[in-house]
């Protein structure tokens, strides 16, 4: 402890690089370390996550039972999800935060740094609690990623381990969101107003917001189902009073906002990237920031669109549908302000702008199929088949991930000062493109003619286009590989970047060197 | 202290608290799991974590408090404090908000539903046609003893009254540590401890009475709301004694200046915190 004590009195720290070996790793508190930290450790968890899922998709290339045990097939959708929801995508937009977020509002590092070493590093101990479920008496968690119970109560040993683990997680992403609030709100530069912060900083200040307010309650869902389980309450046991479908509310009450959790940076890093390959200011920059606010807001009052079909009251359909289909609103305004953008732009198409324009087009699918959903008559048709599936993917893979994506391209060369191989990048974008859609869009058809989700078996009739979705689902997968080649190559080597990197980019991060120095921005620019 | 400037903010350098608040987290975790799961080494485990757990706070609070005290940190980095603290405060309400959702849901839906009240459930006609219970109520099914009724009269209210006073008690302490009076400031504390834990106390006579009449924790959905609600109530309200506690020890070693004592002002949030979610216990819980 003394010694420790000794270490961090003295202050003059700014001249020092890292120190050397791999505990540097461990105790750090530089932004950039832990942004490179979260952004592997996404990446590995997006090859475990992928993994389960090609399990799921080698299962359905036929009907029948050939490859898993169902009971095994059910702990693959739900560690699937999982793994891509809470170790994948949040990660990745923590890291981008963590590494982009101090440079862009021209702050020396993350507002309370030792707490941002920790919300990382519970992570890898979240996780490990989560997979080795796996292992034990009864395998992982099988009821799928919502939990609901009275299903996941027969949940094996795995349950405590689940529940745990998910409050670990929780611990973390509340640690990083009053960090990321922190900082914006604190150490912005002198003369970066909130309406000059950059895109992605805005939408990260409003989705840390959102984390804040929903993870404690999932915290207290998960918890009540530990003590429905282990210690006699009645919370989801309508013997007792209670109600399984007050579950569904509670954990749809953070669900709804979770899912705008997972798409919010991803409009910010969409808004960074058009506008710098468009060689354009964005279109509408404050309807952008309103309209990001209108979603969030919207977010809290449309939970129940997830249960249409639990037998709510008649009134409680009606409001659901209606504010759910409020959400269009906003959202449209985004997508005609990343149009108008480009409308008239000197425009490039470098790896970048081609994830971000194929975040465009396929995310509004995505939107679009979500707008159906929302109808509840039509919902009590679609509910819980492959639609609902087809819908979620489109945002999350061609939208969420293709929007991370998108912002591991844009900045790679600011991190490494390494420019990647672009033409490797291209064959990356067109093969995740066409695998995506071969992967996810056959979903729909099968959807609507009935195809249950979560199901290990099929009808025969549903066999052709579930072939095909497994083709894409390897492609897709195999494609990403290329990314991981692509990004090891570049941190190796490669032209060297300039400063600016981007002909058309604008932004405090450019102005730094590439790859920028160990601390940045210590004192801060003059933003005017 | 170097005056306030926008030049240098303090990035401490090696952080090595974290990693050991981890190992300790997933120790304890690890083991409850293990004991929920019938295993007999379990609560070992956890006890273990439990134990580094508090070996990290000591740590990692004493550094920081040692940084404090030699001038580390300027209104720039006390800002950041600032906000940590109160959105981890808000987080506090979010999670009490589930339970309080909880508490609503069943008065206002599921209990009524199962009453026969509504359009469309029919679990009343066919399961349970004879249940007649409004509130409180174990249910449908009778789960648990009985289904005693807590009154706000009398401990709840003296409880009330106790925290409220506790309120002022912890204010005229920061009174105190303003006009820089030590005695005043650790009169102040003491008293708001000394008023936390006998809070914490009665809580737990209430409690005892509470079994002893068979109103358990698996009394149906009224023991559920109501041992769920109060108990993590309890818990916050013996980590803010524990908070202040350590401000007392701190006030007595001569810590805390006139303008600058935000430990100090974060553990009375926190207090207020606690304070607030149990006038809405009284209220929902208690009375009506």
């Amino acid at each position: 402890m003394n010694a420790q004590a000794t270490d961090l009195y003295h202050d003059d720290h700014d001249h020092h690089g890292p120190p050397p070996g791999l505990w540097r790793w461990v105790v750090t508190t530089n932004h950039k370390d832990i942004g490179t930290l979260y952004l592997w450790f996404s990446l590995i968890m997006f090859f475990i996550g992928g993994a389960m899922a090609l399990v799921i998709r080698t299962e359905l290339f036929q009907p029948g039972l050939q490859v898993v045990d169902p009971h095994f097939f059910n702990q693959m959708t739900t560690l699937h999800a999982l793994v891509m929801i809470f170790g994948v995508v949040m990660p990745a937009f923590v890291g981008l935060a963590n590494w982009m977020l101090p440079m862009m509002v021209g702050a020396p590092d993350m507002a309370l740094p030792r707490m941002n070493n920790w919300s990382f590093w519970i992570l890898p101990f979240g996780f490990g609690l989560m997979l080795s479920t796996l292992f034990m008496e009864g395998g992982g968690p099988s009821a799928g990623w919502t939990l609901y119970p009275p299903l996941s109560l027969q949940t094996g040993d795995a349950l405590p381990f689940l529940i745990f683990s998910i409050h670990l997680l929780g611990v973390s992403s509340i640690m990083g969101a009053i960090n990321i609030i922190a900082t914006i709100m604190n150490l912005r530069a002198p003369g970066m107003t909130f309406m000059k912060m950059p895109l992605f900083v805005w939408t990260w200040f409003i989705t840390a917001y959102l984390l804040i307010a929903v993870m404690p309650v999932l915290a207290g869902a998960v918890t009540m189902m530990l003590t429905d389980k282990y210690f006699g309450t009645s919370f989801f046991n309508a013997a007792g009073g209670g109600d399984p479908v007050m579950f569904q509310h509670i954990f749809w009450f953070f669900g709804h906002p979770e899912v705008y959790i997972l798409i919010l940076p991803s409009f910010g890093l969409v808004s960074e990237i058009i506008p710098t390959f468009s060689r354009k200011k964005l279109f509408g920059y404050s309807s952008m920031v309103y309209a990001t606010a209108s979603i969030a807001f919207l977010s809290f009052i449309v939970w129940a669109h997830h249960m249409f079909t639990v037998g709510m009251p008649l009134a409680g359909e009606l409001f659901f549908m209606f504010t759910t289909m409020l959400i269009a609103v906003p959202t449209g305004v985004k997508v005609f302000n990343w149009v108008s953008t480009m409308w008239k732009g000197a425009m490039t198409f470098e790896t970048p702008m081609l994830f971000a324009l194929g975040f465009v087009i396929m995310f509004t699918i995505g939107g679009f199929s979500g707008l159906m959903l929302a109808m509840t008559p039509i919902d009590f048709q679609y509910h819980d088949t492959y639609f609902v599936v087809a819908h979620f993917h489109y945002v999350l893979v061609p939208g969420a991930i293709f929007g991370i994506i998108a912002g591991v391209y844009y900045w790679l060369p600011k991190w490494t000062g390494n420019y990647y191989d672009e033409t490797l990048g291209k064959v990356h974008f067109w093969l995740s493109t066409i695998f995506v859609n071969i992967l996810f869009f056959p979903m729909h058809f099968v959807g609507l003619a009935g195809m249950p989700r979560r199901i290990p078996d099929y009808s025969v009739q549903f066999t052709d286009f579930n072939q095909i979705a497994t083709i894409g689902a390897f492609g897709f997968g195999f494609a990403q590989i290329l990314f991981l080649v692509l990004i090891v190559k570049c941190i190796r080597g490669g032209e060297k970047a300039t400063d600016q990197v981007w002909e058309g980019a604008e932004g405090l991060e450019w102005t730094v060197a590439s790859p920028p120095p160990y601390h940045t921005f210590s004192p801060q620019p003059i933003v005017k | 202290m170097a005056e306030a400037t926008q030049d240098h903010y303090y990035v401490p350098t090696a952080a090595k608290w974290p990693i050991v608040g981890s190992v300790a987290l997933t120790l304890a975790v690890t083991g409850f799991a293990l004991y929920l799961n019938g295993s007999g080494i379990g609560m070992k485990i956890t006890v273990l974590g439990l134990i580094l757990f508090i070996v990290m706070l000591f740590g990692w609070f004493g550094t920081v408090i040692r940084e404090s005290e030699s001038g580390t940190y300027r209104s720039w980095e006390d800002v950041s404090f600032r906000m940590g603290m109160s959105w981890f405060i808000f987080s506090e309400v979010m999670f009490f908000a589930a339970f309080f959702g909880a508490l609503f849901y069943a008065r206002e839906y599921s209990v009524p539903w199962l009453l026969g009240e509504g359009s469309g459930a029919s679990t009343h006609t066919y399961l349970w046609n004879d249940y007649t219970e409004i509130w409180p109520t174990n249910g449908p099914g009778d789960l648990g003893e009985s289904d005693f009724h807590m009154h706000w009269w009398p401990l709840p209210f003296l409880n009330t009254v106790i925290l409220l006073t506790s309120g002022i008690t912890v204010t005229w302490a920061h009174h105190a540590i303003k006009a820089q009076h030590r005695t005043q400031i650790v009169i102040g504390l003491f008293l708001t401890v000394f008023l936390g834990f006998l809070f914490v106390f009665l809580q737990g006579v209430e409690y005892v009475e509470a079994y002893h009449e068979g109103m358990k924790l698996n009394s149906g959905i009224y023991g559920s709301t109501f041992f769920m609600l109060t108990g993590f109530h309890g818990m916050h309200v013996t980590l803010g004694a524990i908070m202040l506690t350590v401000m007392l020890f701190r006030a007595m070693a001569g810590h805390f200046t006139a303008e600058r004592h935000f430990a100090f002002e974060a553990a009375a949030w926190y207090w207020h915190f606690v304070d607030v979610v149990w006038l809405g216990l009284f209220i929902f819980v208690y009375i009506l």
